[in-house]
């Protein structure tokens, strides 16, 4: 007997007996005596619900939580009460995908106001359902570039793109007979002539920049749009989504594709997921773009209703000729989002991107005050950004760690900072007080 | 759930001077964002109160149905009771607010989870090390394909680009080679439903040194346990490929089989299947990659992390409120309630292949076609009695595929009543066809034009405005 | 009974050649829109792409189903069936009147590798 099996032994008897064996070993008669597993799993015995309790809570103490200053993809942003409360509905946390509309459109109807959100976000005409994270979303989009191009199978990206992101790509990109070329980093930025030089040689499906870059830097992307597509390629940007609600968007640009991870819209860090990953695109690239597409449409009685549309791009439709083989997306960590965005709304996203932003720049005054500290890259930053110490960088960072700070991420001799909403004044305060030691 | 009145977009409740939030004051001082970072125009995103937006997000969920809701007898899905013990943990802030670069000293909680599930699901599948990059099943099988590519290339044999897979397989798997580089060749299934060992020596002796590998399920999608496996992993393996197994049907296994045991070298498993991790409506799972000794230098780097962490933790969870006693049932008593529900309904319903089958099975629509009720009219009309539908339409061999899979989870009265209305159905297909055909008639919104959807596709609340204006 | 049309040659993959003088207009049969059913898309090249026999040139989709389109014969596309841009279910209702591209041929000596009407129609029946 155990709680999640309701059988009886009358069950058990009655249905035996209707499937016509006498006992449950003999429903798996017609697998060989040589691979049948007949022995005991070496797991731990049962555990009682206390039991399993007080086990995560022993490995949780093991855990330090720390202040976080750190960001290279993943923040610390705040989560609105209401978030988890909903998301913990059983009606959308242990339902299916929506392949059956007509008892679905609870998750089809939130997927729509996330696409809408997405497209609003990024400046982009569409939006897909979602997808797993910001750095499948990029390869994914890098696989998109170069389906869309006749010829071409070179990919660029640009030297200040996250390397785990460019990682990601460059494993996907080895498979797939597509060559990824990192322009270089001229000064913490990316430079228009090199891309030009690159384009002209003819090959390129695309170009893939990120905004904030890996150094929290702000670039200026004048004239890249343009250059990529007098050479038939696309332009790509791969953003922070918190940040778009007042930087100027991908659409903004000029951008073909949009991306990037949507964690950074109030989900937990969670030690590295789930997250969601976004992808955005123009008009005509819709029938390009992986991953569900929710529509809207009417019902047989006249109703507004939602249902996943343009399936037949999708790997149980086209198998082989699939734009991707992805088979789901992130559904509720998409709800997550719309329900944050939602919440924050128009001037609740710019307020915190607005003390983001000011808490990263008084974070830097007060470092630059210890006279300890330089900017690597005398460049416009958002909430992140690189600098250099004058002394022992792992010591520093052992310091921070010890205070129940999490300094930065490490970026060769620098330190990588991201301040959010979350981060109090006193927090930095302290933070300061270590560093300036 | 109120149509009329809450079935609006939020866009449509929300109202300018709302809002939703509250934020600290800024006590940093005045730091103006530059203009020339600025976008030009705001986001047009809603301004909403907090109840207008809970009121609104309760309301949808009225309209879903979940396995919490009712019985979910989705083939090759495994739709099984996700624990609330699992919730409970996965959110404990020890855990939830871990940035995943943090030094490894002060994540040593997370890291032994990671460890100690690995562990686990080495012994349950009788491989030797895992991987938790991948983020769900399909990019599982990705993960899976590309470590078998780099292993090839590893040892200077690059000509093998061709992937054995039944005529039977889920779309994932030719849409995962191709993402891969790889090319398909099926094999045939012979009458008995099973991978035909002729068609297969022979796709052998045609392709041999360019074989990477065989994907595919065991059981399978028509839920037969390939019973040959020992002969197929073997000419396989002679040939110089691979033996891959897509871990959708694991379920059944618990406490039979292993696909180690059976031959395979590399398999993914679905966290969000066998491991009761919930499905939330489409996402986020976890499909882990485990390999035999020795492929474990061949995994391609899929994710930045550790993968799902937090759904990492539910599988953990129910591992462990299972234990080593009754990890062992889920298989057999899986394998009970579908073979129960076959045997109950074959005589209404027309089944192809009649055998024991394992945790699911696979029926040809109804019998007795001649009022013309499709299998979609089936699945439609199950939908106003309270049930979701089977799967159907695959797998792709039968052309009114209905492929049900009723899960460890379910008791004899809720197997009992599906079954009444299953018959009730067959019954309604005869004497009254057209109630059937134009179910469903008692949920929220009836069929879709979803010709309509594809040929204009409205995907955003902007081009909805644009549309009618 | 699916239509054949007399006088046009037909592919294994279900498309047509009608020739004019040096020009073929390209489509699919109406066996093949019929299998497709409602047709919502067709993904069509662009004028002066060059087309191969045997190889894909685009696609037809369809609510439930995608198809690739297969060139029957080699060519440069002269023309494109416009259309079809806003109205792609013109293929269902006459899918030998509503041609895809029109192509002007490289090498006509590739319609003897093509079927006839009856040939086709042998083809359709087995």
């Amino acid at each position: 007997m155990f709680k999640y099996f309701p059988h009886t032994d009358n069950d058990l008897q009655a249905m035996l007996e209707r499937v016509g064996v006498d006992s449950l070993d003999a429903l798996y008669a017609q697998i060989s005596e040589s691979i049948r597993f007949r022995d005991d799993y070496k797991l731990p015995s049962e555990m009682s619900e206390m039991e399993v309790r007080q086990l995560f809570e022993k490995l949780g103490s093991l855990n330090q939580p720390l202040t976080c200053f750190a960001g290279m993809g993943v923040y610390d942003h705040y989560t609105p009460s209401v978030i988890p409360q909903l998301l913990q509905r059983s009606e959308f946390l242990t339902s299916y995908t929506p392949y059956q509309a007509e008892i679905s459109q609870g998750t089809l109807h939130y997927i729509f106001e996330y696409q809408s959100m997405m497209a609003e976000l990024t400046g982009m005409d569409v939006s897909n359902a979602s997808m797993y994270d910001g750095t499948t979303a990029a390869a994914e989009a890098m696989m998109m570039a170069v389906s869309a191009a006749k010829k071409a199978r070179r990919v660029l990206v640009a030297g200040t793109m996250n390397s785990l992101t460019v990682k990601v790509m460059t494993h996907y990109a080895r498979h797939q007979n597509i060559e990824l070329y990192a322009l270089h980093i001229r000064d913490g930025i990316t430079d228009l002539e090199e891309l030009k030089t690159e384009l002209a040689k003819g090959d390129v499906a695309g170009l893939m920049v990120q905004q904030p870059n890996m150094f929290g830097i702000v670039e200026d992307f004048t004239g890249f749009a343009d250059a990529c597509h007098e050479q038939k390629a696309l332009f790509m940007m791969n953003c922070v989504a918190a940040d778009l609600a007042v930087l100027k968007t991908p659409g903004e640009w000029g951008a073909d594709i949009a991306v990037g991870d949507g964690q950074s819209l109030g989900i937990p860090m969670q030690y590295g997921g789930p997250y969601v990953g976004y992808m955005c695109c123009t008009e005509k690239l819709i029938r390009k773009m992986p991953g569900r597409i929710v529509g809207m449409t009417k019902d047989n009685r006249d109703q507004r209703a939602f249902v996943l549309t343009l399936q037949a791009r999708e790997q149980h439709i086209r198998r082989q000729k699939a734009t991707s083989n992805i088979c789901s997306n992130q559904s509720l960590m998409a709800l997550w989002v719309t329900v944050y965005l939602s919440l924050m709304g128009k001037q609740g996203m710019k307020e915190a991107a607005q003390l983001s932003y000011a808490g990263a720049h008084y974070l830097w005054d007060k470092l630059k005050e210890t006279g300890r500290f330089q900017l690597v890259f005398d460049k416009p930053f958002f909430n992140e950004f690189y600098v250099k110490y004058d002394g022992d960088v792992e010591a520093l960072y052992q310091r921070f760690t010890d205070a129940g700070f999490l300094g930065g991420v490490r970026l060769e001799d620098g330190l990588v900072f991201a301040v959010t909403e979350k981060r109090t004044k006193e927090e930095i305060d302290n933070l300061v007080k270590i560093a300036a030691l | 759930m109120n149509n009329k009145l809450y079935g609006n977009l939020i866009f449509e409740l929300s109202k300018e001077g709302r809002k939703g939030y509250s934020l600290p004051k800024n006590y940093f001082g005045d730091y103006e964002i530059p203009t020339s970072m600025c976008r030009a125009e705001e986001a047009a995103l809603p301004e909403c109160d907090e109840l207008t937006v809970v009121r609104h997000y309760t309301n949808l969920s009225n309209n879903n149905f979940g396995v919490d809701t009712g019985f979910y007898p989705l083939g090759s899905c495994t739709m099984k009771y996700n624990p609330k013990l699992n919730e409970e943990v996965a959110a404990l802030p020890q855990f939830q607010n871990l940035h995943p670069l943090q030094p490894y000293d002060t994540v040593k909680g997370a890291l032994a989870i990671v460890k100690l599930l690995e562990q686990s699901l080495c012994e349950l599948t009788g491989l030797a090390h895992f991987t938790f990059k991948p983020y769900a099943g399909a990019h599982g099988e990705l993960t899976g394909l590309m470590t078998i590519d780099n292993y090839h290339q590893s040892r200077n044999d690059f000509s093998r680009k061709k992937v054995i897979v039944p005529d039977s397989a889920h779309g994932t798997n030719p849409a995962s080679a191709a993402v891969c580089g790889m090319e398909i060749i099926e094999v045939k299934s012979s009458i008995d439903g099973l991978v035909d060992l002729e068609d297969l020596e022979r796709l052998v002796e045609l392709e041999g040194p360019n074989i990477a590998a065989m994907m595919m399920t065991n059981p399978n999608t028509l839920g037969l346990f390939e019973t040959r496996i020992p002969e197929i992993a073997k000419l396989i393996h002679e040939a110089g490929g691979l033996m891959y197994y897509d871990g959708a049907n694991l379920n059944p296994m618990l406490g039979a089989c292993r696909p180690g045991d059976m031959g395979f070298d590399v398999m993914h498993i679905n966290l969000h299947k066998t491991f009761s991790t919930p499905h939330g409506g489409g996402g986020p799972g976890a499909g882990p990659v485990g390999v035999r000794e020795g492929l474990q230098e061949c995994f391609p780097f899929v994710s930045p992390y550790q993968g799902n962490f937090a759904v990492m933790m539910r599988a953990y969870a129910y591992i462990l409120s299972l234990g080593r006693e009754h990890v062992k049932e889920v298989g057999p008593l899986a394998v009970l309630n579908a073979n129960y529900i076959k045997e109950s309904l074959k005589d209404v319903y027309e089944l192809p292949i009649d055998t024991l089958c394992c945790h699911e099975f696979v029926f040809d629509g109804l019998k007795d076609k001649s009022t013309g009720v499709t299998t979609m009219d089936v699945a439609k009309r199950l939908l106003d009695y309270g049930y979701h539908a089977p799967t159907i339409y695959f797998p792709l061999l039968f052309h009114e595929s209905l492929m049900i899979e009723p899960t460890e989870n379910e008791s004899k009265e809720t197997l009992d009543g599906f079954i009444t209305v299953m018959r009730k159905i067959a019954e309604e297909a005869k004497t009254d066809p057209e109630l059937v055909k134009s179910a469903p008639h008692n949920t929220p919104i009836g069929r879709v034009d979803d010709v309509l959807a594809a040929k204009h596709p409205i995907t955003t609340y902007k081009q909805l405005l644009n549309d009618q204006n | 009974m699916a239509k054949v049309i007399e006088g046009l040659y037909y592919s294994e993959s279900h498309e047509f050649v009608r020739v004019e003088g040096n020009f073929g207009f390209i489509g699919i049969t109406d066996y093949a829109q019929h299998a497709l059913g409602n047709v919502v898309y067709v993904d069509m090249p662009e004028v002066d792409d060059e087309v191969t026999a045997g190889e894909e040139f685009g696609a037809v989709e369809s609510v439930k189903a995608a198809s690739d389109l297969y060139s029957p014969v080699s060519g440069t596309v002269v023309e494109i069936n416009e259309a079809l841009e806003d109205q792609p279910e013109l293929v269902n209702q006459d899918a030998f009147e509503n041609w895809i591209i029109k192509v002007e041929l490289s090498d006509k000596s590739e319609l003897d590798g093509l079927m006839d009407a009856a040939a086709y129609q042998t083809f359709c029946e087995k």
